[in-house]
């Protein structure tokens, strides 16, 4: 019960994910489809067909028990990610996981996804404990979650409408800019000037916790209207950094303003958009002013990975938190399990 | 009016959002399981907070977020709701494997960028085109 080792799965969206675990959150192995070549398959990047993680699962997770150097006997028990998310794509992962645990007759751990965000930060410092506050942003999610406890939490604020890193990817789309837009925003935002524009932070003026990203889709495109072709490419740079500053600045702000509110001494930082720059020299910056310890996992950790819903099963096995062969996937939203 | 063959096109300014929780109340109180309203639109136009203030109306209490990354997100109101995006669907075989049908038959159906469900749609689709005008939005409401 000291020791275990777990192989994880995560297919909620695009990605098939395996990985190899153990107790001490030390990763051996985190196969992600979109990085890994395979020679039948050319390395194809799966797009949403839930047929494409069936295609992938079975050589990511002989690849993964390869590079951990095992094989399922080595294996002490299969975590998979079950909400939120495509619900085709999770079942892919869902049924998978169901059947090779009963075939090794070891346990399955469910995981929430987003709980899994949380939790790759575990794999950078495997000591940290709550309480701390965390701010999940990714392509799906925007939420704040206050931790008391390892096994309680409640979530502070949530996105009423688009998520932060939809905001980038949308903002990107309206600026010709390509999918996915967080990398290239990042990029273009660093010769800009942030102040070039002043597109709207929502919610601002308000008390609320809550995001909201839509109105901004609606600024660019009234912004970008009465403006020539040869205006935009010119200043590209600095109305890519006025867009990148109207979404972080407000993450920013409305979490550390919880933070100080409620005399929370560290916060986490996860999900894909928590790979941009801005967001971690900006949050690192003004959180070392207010006295704040600011944790952010590996680039590697950000994006959708099998490894973090490893991470996130661990304390599960601890408390012998099983699921039963009848689990199912779903997909609605909302961070139940714990 | 059942098995009468009605088509109906209309045009309604939107000055602010008022207007637009007005039209989507109004259009929620006639909607049954089966039903489906494809929204189309540019980024901005307005359609996710169409769907938001129609599912509010019809009885959702919980937040109604952008399904554009997870394409579908599931409410429970006055019937079930199915809330899709459809924009990162490359192929219409994805419509199919995402099972668009069965969800439309048991649900009441919000498609947001609908033009590659088209084939898919039912008959009696309520499709509604936004345009941004400056401040006001122009909405085209097709009832086929």
């Amino acid at each position: 019960m000291n020791y275990f080792k777990i192989l994880a799965f995560e297919t909620s969206c695009d990605d098939t994910s395996v990985s190899v675990i153990d107790s001490n959150y030390r990763v051996f192995s985190n196969c992600i489809s979109s990085q890994t070549k395979h020679e039948e398959f050319g390395g194809v990047v799966p797009e949403l067909a839930s047929r494409l993680h069936l295609q992938n699962i079975t050589w990511l997770t002989q690849l993964a028990l390869e590079k951990a150097g095992t094989d399922l006997v080595g294996i002490d028990a299969v975590a998979v990610s079950i909400n939120p998310g495509l619900i085709g794509s999770l079942l892919v992962g869902v049924s998978f996981a169901k059947g090779l645990a009963y075939a090794i007759n070891k346990p399955v751990i469910a995981v929430n996804h987003i709980l899994g965000h949380l939790y790759a930060i575990k794999l950078d410092y495997p000591h940290l404990e709550p309480p701390y506050l965390a701010l999940i942003v990714s392509g799906g999610h925007t939420e704040l979650v206050y931790f008391s406890s390892r096994t309680e939490f409640e979530i502070i604020g949530r996105t009423r409408d688009d998520a932060a890193g939809e905001a980038f990817d949308k903002g990107a789309k309206l600026l010709n800019l390509g999918y996915p837009g967080g990398p290239v925003i990042d990029r273009l935002a660093r010769t800009g000037d942030p102040a070039f524009v002043a597109f709207p932070r929502g919610l601002d003026r308000r008390e609320s916790n809550d995001f909201s990203f839509s109105g901004l889709k609606t600024s660019i495109r009234n912004y970008l209207s009465d403006k020539d072709g040869s205006f935009i490419s010119e200043h590209l740079q600095d109305i890519a950094a006025s867009l990148q500053a109207a979404i972080v600045d407000i993450l920013i702000k409305k979490t550390l303003r919880y933070a100080r509110q409620q005399r929370i001494e560290r916060i986490v930082v996860a999900g894909g958009v928590s790979a941009n720059s801005y967001l971690r020299e900006r949050m690192q910056k003004d959180a070392e002013r207010t006295g704040i310890e600011l944790f952010l996992p590996a680039l590697q950790y950000c994006m959708d990975n099998a490894a973090m819903i490893g991470a996130a099963a661990i304390e599960k096995y601890r408390l012998g938190d099983f699921a039963g062969l009848d689990l199912n996937a779903f997909s609605t939203k909302g961070l139940r399990l714990l | 009016m059942q098995g009468i063959f009605i088509f109906m096109e209309i045009e309604i300014i939107l000055k602010t959002k008022k207007d637009t929780q007005r039209l989507a109340e109004s259009i929620a109180r006639q909607v049954k399981t089966g039903d489906v309203i494809a929204l189309y639109g540019e980024l901005g136009a307005g359609k996710t907070f169409f769907a938001q203030a129609f599912c509010r109306a019809l009885g959702v209490e919980e937040y109604v977020s952008s399904p554009s990354f997870v394409i579908m997100n599931e409410y429970a109101g006055k019937f079930p709701v199915a809330h899709l995006d459809l924009y990162r669907l490359a192929a219409e075989e994805e419509i199919y494997e995402l099972g668009l049908e069965d969800i439309m038959e048991q649900r009441v159906t919000i498609i947001e960028w609908p033009e590659i469900a088209q084939n898919i749609l039912p008959l009696q689709t309520i499709h509604i085109h936004f345009k941004l005008d400056g401040d006001i939005r122009i909405v085209k409401l097709i009832r086929t």
